[in-house]
C-alpha cells in the first residue's frame, strides 16, 4: 500500500489489485462511520481510493500506512437485480471476442455476480467488475455520440450501465430499464461503490425470463460462480 | 408587486445559477461543481443581505441582462463589468436597488471572465443534491440560462450590507497558480517536471467550468501506458495526451485517467476562474503544508 499525497488536504491510497482497493474502500468507510476519519469524500477507484477534504492528511497518511486492511471484500450487504435484454447492438462482436455464441454471452454475464467497484464519468454510472479476465474487452474504435440510456456495456474489465443517454466507447450488449439514476430519488444513484448486482434476464416484452441459465447454487455463499480470488 | 421571480432577458454567452456546489458525492460520479470564483459570488451576496449558500448568477465574458418582477437588491461582484438598471449607470461592486420590471443590464467584462451577479432572496430554482449549481460536465441543476427564462427567488432574510464599494482583487494579468507536485509527478521526465515550473504557459480559450486549458511547452512523459482511473480533486493539474496541463476547476470529473502532475493551492484557484485567454500562468513549485 503506498500512500501519496495530492494537495494540502487529500491523500491518494494506490493498492495493488481492484479487489484490494475494494477492500480498502470498505475499511475506510467503516473508519469514518465510527468516527475515527474525518474526511469529505472517500472515492474508490480501479486500484486508488481517494480521502479528499482532510483536515490531517500528514497523520492519517502515517496511520495507513501502518494499517492493516482485510484482504478480501466483504460479500455482505444488499444485491441489485437489474432486469436486462441482451439485444445491443455489440453482441456479436463481444461473441467474436470472447470466442462463444451470442447465446453464451448472456448466459456468461447473467451469471456472474458483480460488484461496483466505483463511479464516474457520469453520476450513477458504476464500473462493475466480476467477469474473469479472459472476457476483457476493448473499446470501440470509434465511440458513438449517443449511447442510449439503459445501455449495457463492457470495456476492459468492466461492465456499466450508462444512466442517461450520452457519448459512450464501450460495447453494448444489452439494455435496461431500471433507472440508475433519480435525483428526485433517495438514494439517487442505484449503484454506488461496494453494492453487489446481478443481471436478469427478461424477454422481450420485459416480462419473461429467457434463456441464461443461472447458477443458484453459486449464490449461498455470496460469491459470483466465476470465482475472484 | 409580490411576484418574487426574474425574467432573463439576455442570457449571455453563458450565464449559469451557482452556489457553493454539492460536494460530498464524489463517490457517486457527481461533480462538485458551485461558483468558480467563490469569493467573489460570497461578497456579492454579502452585499444583498444573503447568506454564503444562496444562489447567484455566474456569467461569462460578455455578461446577462434580467427584468425583477418585484423590486429587489442586486449587487454585481467578480469580472469588473459596466452595470446599468434602465440604461442608467449604476455601482458595480455595491448594493443596488432594482425596482420591480426595470431591466438591470451586466455588461461584458472589462477585466477578467466571470461576474457574478447575487439578488435578494437568492435565486430559488430547485435544488438537486442540495444545490442549485448548473454542472456543465453531469449536467446536474438549471441549464443555463436562455432568453425568456424565468428564475424563481427565495425569501429576504437579511438587510443589504451598508457600504459604497466593497475592494476586491483585479483579474490577474498573470496568473502565478502555486502547486504542489505530486501525486504522479514519476509518471514525467524530470525536464517536463522543470519545465512546468519554470516556464510560462498560457490560458487558452478552450477552457470552461471544468478545467482550464493551457498553451505552452509539451510535458514528456517518462512513462508509457494507461494509469487505471483514479479519484481526482479540484485544482488539480491533468496531463493528458497532448502533453499541455488542464487545471481542473468545479464541473471536473470526479474520476480521471490521466496522470496528474500536481494540485494548485486552493486559494488560488478564484483567480485561474478570472484568467482570459492569452493570460500567462506560472506554476510555482511550493512545499506541501
Amino acid at each position: 500500500m503506498r500512500v501519496l499525497p495530492v494537495g494540502d488536504s487529500a491523500l491518494l491510497v494506490e493498492v495493488s489489485s481492484g479487489d484490494e482497493a475494494q477492500a480498502l474502500h470498505a475499511e475506510l468507510l467503516r473508519r469514518r462511520a465510527e468516527g475515527s476519519i474525518a474526511v469529505r469524500e472517500i472515492v474508490p477507484a480501479a486500484r486508488t481510493v481517494l480521502l479528499d477534504g482532510l483536515t490531517d492528511p500528514v497523520r492519517l497518511a502515517s496511520e495507513l500506512t501502518a494499517a492493516d486492511v482485510p484482504p478480501a471484500p466483504p460479500r455482505a450487504g444488499e444485491v441489485v437485480d437489474l432486469p436486462v435484454r441482451y439485444d445491443g447492438p455489440d453482441l456479436a462482436d463481444v461473441a467474436a471476442l470472447w470466442g462463444v455464441t451470442e447465446q453464451d454471452v448472456a448466459r456468461i454475464h447473467a451469471g456472474t455476480e458483480f460488484r461496483v467497484a466505483f463511479c464516474g464519468f457520469a453520476p450513477g454510472f458504476g464500473y462493475l467488475t466480476g467477469l474473469p479476465p479472459q472476457y476483457d474487452v476493448p473499446r470501440r474504435a470509434t465511440p458513438r455520440t449517443a449511447v442510449p440510456a439503459g445501455s449495457v456495456a463492457l470495456a476492459g474489465p468492466y461492465t456499466g450501465v450508462y444512466p442517461h443517454t450520452s457519448p459512450g466507447g464501450w460495447q453494448l450488449i444489452g439494455s435496461t430499464d431500471a433507472v440508475l439514476w433519480d435525483h428526485a430519488r433517495v438514494p439517487a444513484a442505484l449503484l454506488s461503490p461496494g453494492t453487489r448486482v446481478r443481471f436478469v434476464p427478461v424477454g422481450t416484452d420485459g416480462q419473461s425470463p429467457v434463456g441464461a441459465d443461472r447458477p443458484d447454487t453459486a449464490r449461498t455463499d455470496g460469491r459470483g460462480p466465476v470465482g475472484r480470488s | 408587486m409580490t411576484d418574487r421571480a426574474l425574467a432573463v432577458v439576455r442570457a449571455g454567452g453563458l450565464t449559469t445559477v451557482q452556489d457553493q456546489g454539492r460536494p460530498g458525492h464524489a463517490h457517486l460520479g457527481v461533480p462538485r461543481s458551485g461558483a468558480l470564483d467563490a469569493p467573489a459570488a460570497a461578497l456579492a451576496n454579502r452585499l444583498v443581505g444573503n447568506p454564503p449558500g444562496a444562489a447567484v448568477l455566474e456569467t461569462t465574458l460578455n455578461g446577462c441582462a434580467v427584468r425583477p418582477r418585484s423590486t429587489v437588491t442586486v449587487a454585481v461582484a467578480g469580472a469588473p463589468c459596466r452595470v446599468t438598471v434602465d440604461a442608467r449607470p449604476v455601482a458595480w461592486g455595491a448594493p443596488v436597488r432594482v425596482p420591480a420590471g426595470a431591466v438591470l443590464d451586466v455588461g461584458a467584462a472589462v477585466r477578467g471572465v466571470r461576474s457574478y451577479v447575487a439578488v435578494s432572496g437568492g435565486i430559488a430554482v430547485e435544488p438537486v443534491l442540495g444545490s442549485r449549481s448548473t454542472d456543465l460536465l453531469s449536467g446536474l441543476g438549471p441549464p443555463p440560462l436562455t432568453d425568456g427564462a424565468v428564475l424563481s427567488l427565495g425569501r429576504v432574510v437579511g438587510p443589504h450590507a451598508r457600504v459604497d464599494v466593497a475592494p476586491q482583487p483585479a483579474p490577474p494579468a498573470e496568473l502565478v497558480l502555486r502547486v504542489t507536485l505530486g501525486p504522479r509527478d514519476d509518471w514525467f521526465t524530470p525536464d517536463a517536471v522543470r519545465t512546468f515550473t519554470s516556464r510560462t504557459y498560457r490560458v487558452s480559450a478552450a477552457g470552461n467550468r471544468i478545467g482550464l486549458r493551457t498553451e505552452g511547452p509539451s510535458l514528456e512523459r517518462a512513462r508509457a501506458g494507461e494509469l487505471p482511473s483514479e479519484g481526482v480533486v479540484l485544482g488539480a493539474v491533468q496531463v493528458p495526451p497532448d502533453g499541455r496541463p488542464v487545471v481542473f476547476l468545479a464541473d471536473h470529473p470526479t474520476t480521471g485517467g490521466y496522470p496528474v502532475l500536481a494540485v494548485v493551492r486552493a486559494a488560488d484557484l478564484p483567480a485561474a476562474a478570472q484568467a482570459v485567454p492569452g493570460t500567462p500562468v506560472r506554476f510555482v513549485a511550493v512545499r506541501r503544508r
